[in-house]
């Protein structure tokens, strides 16, 4: 391997994100770390404010700074930690080598250039093609993702195109330099179900043809079930719970886990007559956290959690969770 | 499981209609019109949860609106409680409006940012009650206490409180007027999933104890089921499908619904393996341009000839199940008939 002993196309270490605002300091992600696997797609799943779209966002710097700042951390990528290296740099494997996929596709395109256009750019940008060469992929790609009479399309607009289309061009556009590694974040989250259910499929069959890794950013715990490999559960900026995805649903570790599971009703099976509710709120984050973030809303907070943030525990199965509490035993752990 | 049986209909809608017309060229004439709704026909009992769901841009939420007529309906009649709403004239309306309300999809839009929460919910209280300020404080506690918010917190402001809160917000000030029927569009779209739930209970427990009348629209089908009793899919500003609950989503009969179940994901990976499921090709027509025939045609996996020419009529095909397509109909030829029975039977 030329880049270094690693297994992984991505280690992530103890990265430190915190936001400057008026109203004082927000550390949005505390201390996560995790990897990648060649081909591995991982899930991340949290609420709005759990730092998983700000984890992803800091490790290829597509945060404005100031406000965020990276204040800690290692993010190794081919040899490199993209922590530190100049922008410059960066700029050469954003796009290129890590391509990126955002949630809504009518804002991340350009709407006064065309669909051909956005294509076309980074081709000629980070692979320096030639405009023939470019437009030659550019219809390759949009091929790939299913868009029908691809080289008609290559002069329309993003508003002649449907929402999902768009996302189809998106992907397109992420793939278009053949990156290591494809960062989506809730791509699928402002299409309607059915339109969904074809983007899923996409991805699938795209993996298969192209074996790139995926980190796949969700609240959508049905999304993450069907096509995750691993996944990772945030809160509070924090990584509560990982494990591979059969493993995680069939065994969760984490209270959080645990509740979230039970709070989303189900399309088929039994149906419960109530909802489990998982009461309060998720914690605003003005400080380092020194307790488990969850411990205010958590049936299982003892004392401890509250003089201590715990680690990420191993139990077992490539899975580890961040508590005190041992489900295992029905007992606080001797750590 | 609500019983219909011998249950009050408190809510009819026939043939609804609402079309928004499309202006164009130097005079602004009408050229067209976007279809939204056209020609939607259900009853809500007393007491009973109706969901409506369907994707974006078919129609649900402008149907929820044009019954509370928020809208003047094209067409279409719509009673509640008996009395005719569709085109009553504006005092009888004001008189009626005490009895519907609606609770909103985005709590940071619908609540007005300058006025305190016992402003917002004491608002309905001044318009259509004759109060005095002692009593209209003592109901806005009530109805605070109600859906779970501090009374302490009466003079705050909307931004001071999270998306959770903001909604119960919204359902208090739905509740001011003791109505019998509330609207709810798409009341947990904008939360998380732990507030959902939260939410979705709230709704419950003041139904069961109010005795309240929902319809409730959403794109959520897993907490559809959770909340309904019955339940409406729409499609392209028609209903495809309406069945109670536990039948629509064992058995669905239309092939639009079908597709629609299959489409969303389940949070159990074992399943996804074995799941088969209906993808559909393609994206909606325009409804200022529906196809002819069917308006699911062009995307209907089970399509027939007849699809294209000639709208299906929505009809009862079984006791308490209505479906607009032709796989169900009584004279067409005899292998529709067979290709619907694994589905039908």
């Amino acid at each position: 391997m030329p880049d270094g002993a690693t297994p992984f196309v991505l280690d992530v270490k103890d990265l430190k994100t915190v936001f400057r605002t008026r109203g004082g300091e927000v550390h949005a992600v505390n201390d996560v770390s995790f990897t990648l696997k060649p081909g591995e797609l991982l899930g991340v799943v949290g609420e709005s404010g759990s730092g998983k779209s700000v984890t992803m966002m800091s490790l290829i710097r597509l945060l404005p700074m100031p406000p965020a700042e990276i204040r800690g951390g290692q993010v190794m990528f081919e040899g490199q930690d993209l922590a530190r290296v100049p922008e410059e740099t960066m700029r050469a494997i954003r796009g290129a080598r890590i391509g990126m996929v955002f949630q809504d596709p009518m804002t991340s395109l350009n709407p006064v250039f065309t669909v051909g256009y956005q294509l076309m750019e980074p081709l000629r940008k980070h692979m320096g093609m030639d405009k023939r060469a470019a437009a030659n992929r550019a219809v390759e790609l949009l091929e790939l993702v299913g868009i029908p009479d691809a080289r008609r399309r290559l002069g329309d607009y993003p508003h002649q195109f449907s929402g999902g289309m768009r996302q189809r061009v998106m992907i397109a556009i992420a793939l278009a330099c053949d990156p290591k590694v494809l960062i989506a974040d809730e791509p699928t989250t402002a299409l309607d179900v059915t339109i969904q259910a074809q983007i899923l499929e996409l991805i699938k069959d795209l993996r298969q043809k192209l074996g790139m890794a995926i980190v796949w950013i969700t609240h959508d715990l049905g999304v993450i079930a069907g096509i995750a490999d691993r996944v990772m559960v945030m809160y509070g900026g924090q990584v509560v719970e990982q494990a591979p995805v059969r493993e995680l649903f069939a065994n969760p570790q984490h209270p959080y886990t645990r509740m979230l599971l039970e709070t989303v009703p189900h399309i088929k099976g039994a149906r419960a007559e109530k909802l489990r509710v998982i009461q309060g709120q998720p914690p605003i984050l003005a400080k380092a956290p020194e307790s488990c973030p969850f411990m205010a809303r958590c049936p299982q907070a003892f004392d401890r959690c509250a003089a201590q943030n715990p680690a990420r525990y191993d139990v077992g199965n490539g899975h580890d969770a961040a508590c005190f509490w041992d489900f295992k035993t029905g007992a606080p752990r001797d750590v | 499981m609500f019983d219909t049986s011998n249950a009050k209909k408190l809510v009819e809608v026939r043939d609804l209609k609402m079309h928004f017309p499309i202006r164009s060229g130097l005079l602004r004439r009408v050229t067209g019109a976007v279809k939204a709704v056209d020609g939607v026909s259900f009853d809500i009992y007393e007491g009973e949860t109706l969901g409506l769901v369907g994707e974006s841009g078919c129609g649900k939420s402008t149907c929820g609106r044009a019954v509370l007529r928020l809208y003047e309906p094209t067409g279409g009649s719509i009673k509640l409680d008996g009395e005719e709403i569709a085109h009553a004239p504006f005092d009888k309306l004001r008189r009626l409006r005490p009895k519907m309300q609606m609770v909103f999809q985005d709590p940071q839009a619908s609540l007005n940012p300058r006025m305190t929460v016992a402003g917002i919910i004491g608002e309905p209280l001044s318009e259509h009650s004759d109060m005095n300020a002692k009593a209209r404080l003592e109901r806005i506690y009530e109805l605070m206490d109600a859906v779970g918010l501090n009374r302490d917190f009466a003079n705050r402001y909307p931004h001071e409180f999270s998306g959770g809160q903001r909604q119960r917000i919204g359902i208090a000030r739905a509740l001011a007027l003791n109505p019998k029927f509330i609207v709810c569009d798409e009341p947990i779209a904008a939360l998380d999933v732990s507030i959902q739930a939260q939410v979705v209970n709230l709704l419950e427990e003041l139904q069961a104890k109010l005795g309240l009348t929902y319809l409730f629209i959403s794109h959520d089908l897993s907490m559809v089921r959770h909340i309904a009793d019955r339940v409406a899919v729409m499609y392209l500003g028609k209903v495809a499908e309406l069945a109670p609950r536990d039948g629509l989503y064992d058995e669905p009969l239309h092939p639009y619904t079908q597709a629609l179940l299959s489409a969303v994901p389940e949070p159990d990976p074992t399943l996804h393996d074995e799941a088969n499921r209906i993808i559909l090709q393609g994206d909606v027509p325009s409804p200022a341009n529906p196809p002819e025939g069917c308006n699911f045609c062009t995307r209907c996996p089970k399509v027939m000839d007849i699809c294209r020419k000639i709208d299906p009529e929505f009809r009862e095909v079984k006791p308490g199940r209505f479906v607009a397509c032709h796989l169900y109909a009584e004279d067409t030829n005899q292998t529709a008939a067979n290709a619907a029975e694994p589905v039908g039977a």
